[in-house]
């Protein structure tokens, strides 16, 4: 059996060399859907986390008493609850935001990133290397959304967080960037642009290994 | 072949569906629990911001209305089940129309609105959904298309509401937001269902405050 990542790989492969919608493209709805301001994908990005935060625990703790034949429908189980949990919170202190996001919040349940962490790390990996994981996927996540929707928000509607970069007498705002094509175009350059630098990374480095043999 | 391959496939010859299931009953249990103390403690306050929500609408809902001088009755449906309803006036204090909140099931979920009548009880004079998660990009446009609740202004609410592909004038109809007219259909539904249950319990309560 090989050697499990250490916590500290677990949270840095999170952000970036194993990031959710960068490197492994899941979590594709709420990416897509909820980019279209800051404020929602942040929100998203604190509800995700959240969620998988408490889902890794969970599992990790049971992680030797959970049936493999099982394990999707405590995996399930889990998930749902912490997603219900977030959802009564949004709506309770944050209902504009609540009412925003509507269906995306329960739909973190069929959410592959955080069904994916239970599979690969926390089912296997002890509470800390769970944590570390949950944590990075997270910031990952977030990273990854926060760039989409500041892409939209700034060229859709003139804004960063609501606070006003492009006045309307410079930048009239580029409508298609709010509506959902605008994640589908946003989305595809940003890929393009993490994988032509991720090839350029990856040929200095064989370059400088060549050099060094 | 697979570890998953291997699990028995007969609990019952293998120690029975408890020693299966054991873990999976007791997550149950403390989910629920933990679920139920999530719902005692934030309940209250997801109720007071819906009554926000709704004290909002009212304006936009009822042409003049003050909201300051909303009158809340608490009145007993036919189904004998109480709901709070709002009456609404304007400055002068003359009654001007009613809001009733309405839940029903949806597609995916709850489907929460507010339906607005008029004074007599007869005539729909706005629709607001408060809170829904209908299949986005479809059935979501019963809260983010604005053109689909104002065909429901000046409507009969005597008379059960029909979701169709194309209403026509006079017949109580309301063009569906796609072919598939679920989430349509049941908005009409749920505007027939709190105006038969209440409407005659929204007279009572004015007759005998």
């Amino acid at each position: 059996m090989s050697a499990q990542p250490t916590s500290f790989e677990r949270f840095i492969n999170g952000i970036i060399p194993e990031n959710p919608i960068y490197r492994q493209l899941l979590g594709m709805c709420p990416t897509l859907a909820i980019t279209n301001s800051v404020a929602s994908a942040l929100t998203m990005a604190a509800a995700t986390t959240f969620t998988l935060f408490c889902s890794n625990i969970m599992i990790s703790l049971m992680r030797n008493y959970i049936k493999s034949h099982l394990r999707i429908l405590v995996f399930t189980l889990t998930i749902a609850t912490f997603v219900t949990v977030v959802d009564k919170f949004l709506a309770a202190f944050m209902p504009e935001m609540s009412t925003q996001l509507g269906p995306y919040i329960p739909l973190i349940i069929v959410n592959c990133i955080i069904i994916s962490r239970c599979e690969a790390c926390s089912s296997k990996q002890g509470i800390m290397p769970s944590m570390a994981d949950a944590l990075g996927v997270g910031l990952g996540f977030c990273l990854g959304l926060v760039s989409i929707a500041t892409v939209r928000e700034i060229l859709g509607s003139g804004t960063w967080l609501g606070y006003t970069l492009l006045s309307s007498d410079i930048w009239m705002g580029w409508g298609i960037m709010v509506l959902p094509p605008g994640a589908f175009l946003t989305l595809g350059c940003l890929l393009a642009l993490v994988n032509y630098y991720q090839s350029k990374h990856k040929a200095s480095v064989e370059s400088q290994n060549k050099t060094t043999e | 072949m697979t570890e998953t391959n291997s699990e028995p496939k007969n609990p019952s010859k293998h120690g029975g569906y408890l020693r299966q299931a054991w873990l999976i009953l007791l997550l149950s249990i403390f989910y629920g629990g933990l679920l139920a103390w999530v719902q005692i403690t934030l309940g209250p306050i997801i109720a007071e911001n819906k009554k926000q929500a709704t004290y909002r609408q009212i304006p936009d809902l009822v042409k003049g209305a003050d909201v300051g001088r909303t009158v809340e009755h608490v009145i007993c449906g036919t189904d004998k089940k109480e709901k709070t309803v709002y009456q609404a006036f304007n400055t002068e204090g003359n009654p001007l129309g009613w809001v009733f909140p309405a839940t029903g099931q949806g597609f995916a979920d709850t489907i929460e609105l507010l339906v607005a009548l008029d004074n007599d009880l007869e005539s729909i004079t706005g629709l607001f959904v408060l809170n829904q998660k209908e299949t986005p990009g479809l059935g979501n446009y019963i809260k983010d298309d604005s053109e689909f609740a104002k065909q429901f202004i000046g409507l009969n609410g005597n008379r059960p509401l029909v979701a169709v592909p194309l209403a026509e004038n006079g017949k109580n109809q309301i063009t569906s937001l796609t072919g598939a007219t679920i989430s349509s259909q049941t908005v009409c539904d749920i505007v027939n269902s709190v105006v038969t249950k209440y409407r005659q319990a929204a007279k009572d309560a004015v007759k005998n405050p």
